[in-house]
């Protein structure tokens, strides 16, 4: 069934090198709309990259990335190298997919409610009295609407964090992307950012999240897919892929991860 | 004492227009040289590095020297393109040898500036489909100036101190009347003591309405607001009214 419906995202055959350093090794992906899909694998392997690529702040050497059925056009440049071929493109694209850093990245001149209003404003041109509207009833959904006027140098880890959770959500994505939203914070904080993330995919968004936390890959997403040195080794419901791992390394992973 | 300080007030008019010109116009090359310097053109980066390494590493006052005495030998030349009337007035090759100069420090302090924006923050203004326009106007540009302003007050300054430099080619502002003072009465000390209390003055301006600049542009930097309480609406409705 989810074969006829587009996917929210398609990735196929990703490769990417820095230098001699072959990071991607040929990844393909699909999302179907509404999965919530945990990527999981060791430092280095390419998580970061892989969705970094998918909103082009890594341009691939090969490949091809949809994003609910539209394909990023990329051409060869004259250093002979890949580029966008069309920015305009790649910036209505980013405009659909919005994107959870580890560091936060919070604008940090301006206050919680004006990091969310930003782009609303500024990107997409909507009205900015219905823009502010919108997001306070995301700050409120988040829990720090008390903090809308406060710059994010005086929030704490995990505020900032769904702040920024905040932010991406007043794009009204198609897609969000987390890279390890939760590994910058104190523990006791990680909770608090996991329970916004869990009432997301609830609602049925559709979800890639970098992730080192076991419980809210097994628990959480859909499917999980684990990476190992630019390839995906492993990829399937989190109830078969935890019980029966088909990798080797998927497995040693897990028992290094509990 | 009194009587000299207002003589020296005379030449406060010139000071100013100096200061003022220097470092508006200025400003207008550093950020050209900046552009420059950050365009990936290896030419025009080669220029600016040249220009700076040039403008930095020589005395203002040989600067000044060269452009008002140096510049004169080259008279013909400067008539035949028209440009003799400018070269031939101290005023203008003052205010040329100052924005030359100051260009060169403020191009490295605005290059620090925009170099210390986060690339986090860049990275999330692009990942939300920020252009390039948009990420510099809303994002790069306010952060940079917030950082650059205190090094940017410190050149305003310093800027104030170098238009003394050019009583050396005539100029009457405060520092060449002062000279002036002294050859007719002799009294140095008490003379160069109000022209340096003059310079103190407006630099203690200057100094001020930079911090209230920055206080204004970096409430992210202060501590967190209070929070408001709210009063009760019918006990504050009552004192309203
Ligand atoms: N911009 C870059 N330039 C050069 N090398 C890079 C760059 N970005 C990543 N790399 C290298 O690519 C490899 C994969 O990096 P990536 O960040 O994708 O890993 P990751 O799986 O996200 O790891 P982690 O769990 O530590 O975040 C690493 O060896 C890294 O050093
Ligand atoms: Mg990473």
């Amino acid at each position: 069934m989810t074969l006829l419906s587009t996917p929210a995202v398609s990735v196929r055959d990703l490769r990417k090198s820095f230098g001699s350093l072959e990071v991607l090794r040929g990844i393909s992906l699909d999302a179907a709309e509404g999965q919530v899909i945990s990527i999981l694998g060791s430092s280095g392997s390419g998580k970061s990259t892989m969705l970094r690529c998918i909103n082009m702040l890594e341009t691939p050497d090969a490949g091809e990335i949809a994003i609910g059925g539209e394909v990023i056009a990329l051409r060869k440049g004259r250093n002979g190298r890949t580029e966008p071929a069309n920015r305009s493109q790649v910036d209505r694209i980013r405009s659909r997919v919005a994107m959870v850093f580890q560091s936060f990245n919070l604008w940090s001149h301006l206050t919680v409610l004006e990091n969310v209003i930003e782009a609303p404003i500024h990107v997409q041109k909507r009205p900015r009295a219905e823009c502010i509207a919108e997001a306070e009833a995301l700050l409120a959904k988040v829990g720090i609407v008390d903090k809308r006027n406060h710059y994010p140098a005086h929030l704490s880890g995990g505020q900032q964090q769904r702040a920024a959770i905040a932010r991406a959500l007043a794009m009204k994505p198609q897609l969000m992307l987390f890279d390890e939203p939760t590994s910058a914070l104190d523990p006791e904080l990680v909770g608090e950012v996991l329970r916004v993330m869990r009432s997301l995919a609830e609602e049925g968004r559709t979800m890639l999240v970098v992730t080192h936390e076991m419980g809210f890959a097994r628990d959480v997403s859909s499917r999980v897919v684990f990476l190992h040195k630019g390839m995906v080794e492993e990829d399937g419901p989190p109830g078969e892929v935890f019980s029966a791992p088909t990798s080797p390394r998927f497995r040693q992973f897990i028992s290094e991860h509990r | 004492m009194g009587e000299t300080f207002l003589k020296l007030l005379e030449g406060l008019p010139l000071t100013l227009k100096l200061t003022f010109s220097s470092v508006t116009l200025g400003l207008v090359v550093a950020m050209a040289l900046a552009t420059m310097r950050m365009s990936g053109m290896p030419a025009l980066d080669w220029f600016a590095r040249a220009y700076v390494f040039v403008f930095r590493g020589t005395p203002l006052l040989v600067q000044i020297f060269l452009i008002y005495y140096g510049l004169g030998q080259f008279r013909p030349a400067l008539q035949a393109l028209n440009l003799w009337g400018f070269f031939r007035e101290p005023y203008w090759c003052a205010l040329l040898a100052l924005t030359l100069n100051t260009a060169a420090y403020v191009s490295e302090i605005i290059r620090g500036g925009l170099q210390s924006v986060p690339r986090g923050q860049i990275e999330a203004a692009r990942a939300c489909g920020m252009s390039p326009f948009l990420l510099y106007r809303r994002i790069i540009i306010p952060i940079a100036v917030r950082q650059a302003l205190p090094g940017y007050g410190n050149e305003i300054i310093l800027m104030v101190k170098a238009t003394s430099l050019a009583s050396i080619i005539t100029m009457m502002e405060v520092t060449g009347i002062a000279h002036k003072l002294i050859s007719q009465t002799f009294r140095a000390i008490e003379i160069f003591i109000c022209a340096g209390a003059i310079y103190l003055i407006l630099n203690f301006v200057v100094t001020r309405a930079i911090q209230a600049l920055e206080h204004r542009l970096s409430p992210h930097l202060r501590d967190a607001p209070v929070p408001v309480q709210r009063l009760d609406p019918a006990i504050s409705s009552g004192v309203d009214r």
